[in-house]
């Protein structure tokens, strides 16, 4: 097994709030790793720092042992990171296979041509990831038209697009209805089994959680309280205590 | 030392009237988020309004205390109530439209206004009587100083605090915050956005009229009062944040004394100085001295535009038909026609550039012009002083305009929205200024003469085809790169910049790219401009010449590609003919602009372009 991403002890505080204190976690190729914990907990916070959103007040992140700390996102994205956000985010203004070639072409460092009309360019590249999110029959329309489960899949075409060896995945599922979230979060493990790709994802339905991930990790008010296979981190009494709730264990 | 107190005072008395424009425009910004082009217009009529009340008052009244100061308060409210009509009539319908249709409205507001006043009051200067109870002047530390000064410098203060008063101990005032603040919020809460809209635009036209009528006894009242002021409300509204009342009366304190201790040290660059202060503090400060960044809005959030797609069959036709015709144009024209039709051609790339910016970039420029006029006096430039021939100040004027892309363009793509096209209004009012200023070697507003084309191309047929060689090329050169990649990555930051910088997309480096081409190509239209003119005057890179711009974008579509080309030859035919057929042309040209707004929001090329999807 390769670790992909070593994060250590990372700190970020706003203002006099300790939002993420002494955080540490590593993810392996292939593997599926969830981040979870009550709202507030610092998840957010602490995905923004692996992806260079924001830079941590202290600590290192590394990725294949190089150190990405406070890089800006588009460079960590260079290295291999690709993502998807909470609120799904590509250019409604392109269609779903432009959405794709543009991701490609910016993996390429062709994106300061001006002569060949761009739709030519990766196309049959494009139509392959589109296929394997099982978007390839809307390839032509509109982003800004699809449904949001739709684009959620779009998104992660995007975000395979630079042949990432990680993916940060911020609720992928949220907004999609439940029997699509589990079908998505299904595509995402085989896609990085297939690919030994590991997959940093946080998210709220427990059902996903459990059936999808390899592994959880628990925060709480910013520090890491659990971590472990999804049957130990049900059993861990703290855990149960801060963020599960009774319904969870005697349901 | 005396002069330096009584500099000091001047520059608190324009401070004044200046805060009194300006509040009312960050007023009405904050709430309703238009961006008023036609504030300077209520200023200008207030300043009428006001002269016709105190000259035609009736016998017992005239020359009283009571009928001057009542005829100033009465032409407040008048312009208030004209305010709340343009409101009701015209910008209720397009407070959804995006930003750049309600400044081209209230644009169109302005030039109907212009021939309106002129109709009513005709062009000469008029002037008003001194103000009773305040003729003459007092003695303050030893200088004599005229009491209505005195009196100016002391209404600002007053209104702030009126003002101060209205917003945070009345219940209207504490909506009006609210909805400056979040005015989706505000209307889910039950609150009659109408009626708010509508009272905000009466106190904004009122206290605009104020600052106008209250001119009166100072200078006289004239035709170019409007867009005199409004250049520099909009900086003192951007240099103290938009929607921010402190933050204007702290910028128009700043701009006023910047005025008037500028003419003593530096007489110079006094224009220079006030924009490129606007300039630092924006850099410096990217929403204002005292701004902060507003809530996005969340409802109006506009339908994203539809992809390119293949340039339509009929479309290719209908330009090979054109060019065809444009081909065989100077063997059945006369030579005026050919230079109308060769300025037509120049208008296409002009339009083209900045389409290109504000289309795909998403970026809007009020200073277009300046790298229109930088090409025009690089090419001016070389021909006077090294009388290098026509092809090399061709050259030349691309590279200057380029170089100063370059620069400016660091600056103003860093910004967003409102602030970044107020920082290129800036950049090129300092670039107007320069031309203006710099008389030695610009020749300042005599501009430079001469400027003709080589002995080869002195034919206008010949400099025709030159013409439409190099602008059409270039325009269908931008065009072919929207649909490029970089196109492309374009886009990608304006349709989302938080997914363009996850997949490697450094926006930055791309729009300032972007703006560099765009200067590039406007320049190619200014180095054609000067020599089809034969003299560069510092007009090409006024003001006008950027909202002309702006307008045959706007005109012809922001969506579409060929939208830029419709819109110039629509808009610099319908300029032209009208100019030559009737004196009002301002008023036809207003209304056209108010109508298509109002009925044709995407612009002449995208109406056809959604008849034709049809």
């Amino acid at each position: 097994m390769t670790t992909i991403l070593d994060v250590e002890r990372i700190e970020k505080s706003f203002g006099g709030v300790r939002a993420v204190q002494g955080v540490s976690f590593s993810i392996e190729a292939g593997e599926m790793l969830a981040l979870i914990g009550p709202n507030g907990a610092g998840k957010s916070t602490c995905f923004n720092m692996l992806n260079g959103q924001l830079r941590p007040d202290a600590g290192r992140v590394r990725l294949l042992g190089q150190d990405i700390t406070g890089l800006a996102p588009r460079r960590v994205w260079r290295l291999g990171v690709g993502r998807t956000f909470q609120i799904t985010a590509t250019f409604g203004s392109m269609t779903v296979r432009e959405n794709v070639q543009v991701a490609l072409l910016s993996h390429a460092h062709r994106l300061l041509r001006f002569w060949r009309p761009a739709p030519e360019h990766f196309a049959d590249e494009a139509d392959a990831l589109l296929a394997r999110v099982g978007m390839a029959e809307q390839a032509e329309r509109a982003c800004g038209v699809l449904a949001y489960g739709d684009l959620k899949r779009v998104e992660l075409a995007i975000a395979l697009a630079n042949a990432p060896r990680l993916l940060l995945m911020d609720e992928p599922t949220a907004g999609m209805a439940p029997r699509e979230r589990v079908a998505l979060m299904a595509l995402t493990r085989d896609i990085a089994r297939e690919q030994g790709i590991a997959v940093l994802f946080t998210e709220h339905d427990m059902d996903v959680v459990f059936a999808q991930a390899d592994r959880i990790i628990v925060l709480d008010r910013g520090r890491l309280i659990a971590e472990g296979s999804p049957a130990a981190v049900r059993a861990n009494p703290e855990v149960q205590a801060v963020y599960l709730g009774a319904g969870l264990v005697h349901g | 030392m005396e002069d330096l107190l009584i500099q000091a005072l001047n520059g608190l008395a324009s401070a004044s009237s200046l805060f009194l424009v300006a509040s009312g425009l960050t007023v009405i910004f904050g709430v309703s988020r238009i961006v008023n082009f036609a504030h300077g217009s209520l200023y200008m009529l207030g300043a009428y309004v006001g002269w016709s009340l105190v000259t035609q008052l009736p016998e017992g009244l005239a020359g009283t205390s009571v009928g001057f100061w009542g005829s100033i308060l009465l032409a407040a409210l008048i312009v208030g109530a004209i305010g709340m009509v343009i409101e009701v009539l015209l910008l209720r319908r397009i407070y959804e439209a995006p930003e750049l249709f309600q400044l081209l409205a209230t644009f169109g507001v302005v030039l109907v206004v212009q021939d309106v006043a002129l109709l009513i009051w005709g062009p000469q200067d008029l002037l008003g009587p001194r103000a009773p109870l305040l003729r003459g002047s007092t003695e303050m530390l030893g200088v004599r100083f005229p009491r209505y000064e005195l009196f100016l410098i002391i209404v600002g203060p007053v209104v702030l605090g009126l003002l101060w008063l209205l917003f945070h101990r009345t219940r209207w005032g504490t909506l009006v915050r609210a909805a400056t603040q979040d005015r989706e919020m505000v209307s889910a809460l039950g609150v009659d956005q109408r009626r708010l809209f509508t009272s905000v635009f009466f106190l904004g036209a009122m206290l605009a009229g104020l600052g106008g009528t209250l001119q009166l006894p100072r200078e006289s009242v004239n035709l170019q009062m409007d867009l005199a002021i409004i250049t520099e409300a909009f900086v003192v509204v951007v240099v103290g944040g938009l929607g921010s009342l402190p933050g204007a009366f702290l910028a128009a304190l700043l701009i006023g004394e910047l005025h008037a201790f500028g003419i003593l040290i530096l007489p110079r660059i006094t224009l220079v100085l006030v924009f490129l202060v606007m300039a630092i503090v924006l850099v410096a400060r990217p929403h204002g001295l005292l701004g902060r960044a507003s809530a996005p809005s969340r409802g109006a959030a506009a339908a994203p535009d539809p992809p390119i797609g293949p340039t339509p069959r009929p479309l290719i036709v209908a330009g090979a038909i054109a060019l065809a015709l444009l081909i065989a144009a100077p063997l059945l024209l006369r030579d005026y026609e050919i230079s109308v039709l060769t300025e037509l051609l120049i208008f296409v790339l002009f339009a083209a550039s900045l389409h290109f910016i504000m289309g795909p970039g998403g970026m809007a420029s009020f200073g277009h012009a300046a790298y229109f006029g930088a090409g025009a006096y690089g090419a001016a430039l070389l021909a006077k002083h090294l009388g290098a021939p026509m092809l090399l100040g061709l050259a030349a004027a691309p590279a200057l305009a380029g170089l100063l892309g370059i620069a400016f363009g660091w600056f103003c793509v860093r910004l967003s929205g409102v602030y970044s096209a107020m920082l290129t209004l800036a950049f090129a009012q300092i670039a107007w200024s320069v031309a203006f200023q710099w008389v030695e070697v610009t020749g300042g507003d005599n501009g430079i003469l001469g400027v003709w084309p080589d002995g080869w191309a002195r034919d206008k047929s010949v400099f025709f085809y030159l013409t439409l060689v190099l602008c059409i090329g270039a325009s269908l050169m931008l065009r072919r790169a929207v649909r490029a990649p970089f196109g492309y990555a374009l886009r990608a930051g304006r349709d989302n910049a938080l997914r363009a910088e996850a997949i490697g997309i450094d926006g930055f480096r791309i729009r300032w790219l972007a703006f560099t081409v765009a200067a590039v190509a406007a320049g190619i239209a200014g180095g054609l401009f000067a020599y089809s003119k034969g003299s560069v005057f510092p007009s090409t890179l006024g003001i006008p010449r950027s909202v002309d711009a702006l307008l045959m974008v706007l005109l012809g579509g922001v969506q579409t590609l060929s939208g830029p080309i419709v819109g110039a030859l629509a808009f610099a035919g319908l300029q032209e003919q009208l100019m030559r057929a009737t004196e009002l042309w301002r008023l036809i040209m207003g209304s056209v602009i108010i109508a298509l707004v109002l009925f044709f929001p995407q612009g002449l090329a995208g109406a056809v372009q959604k008849a034709w999807g049809k």
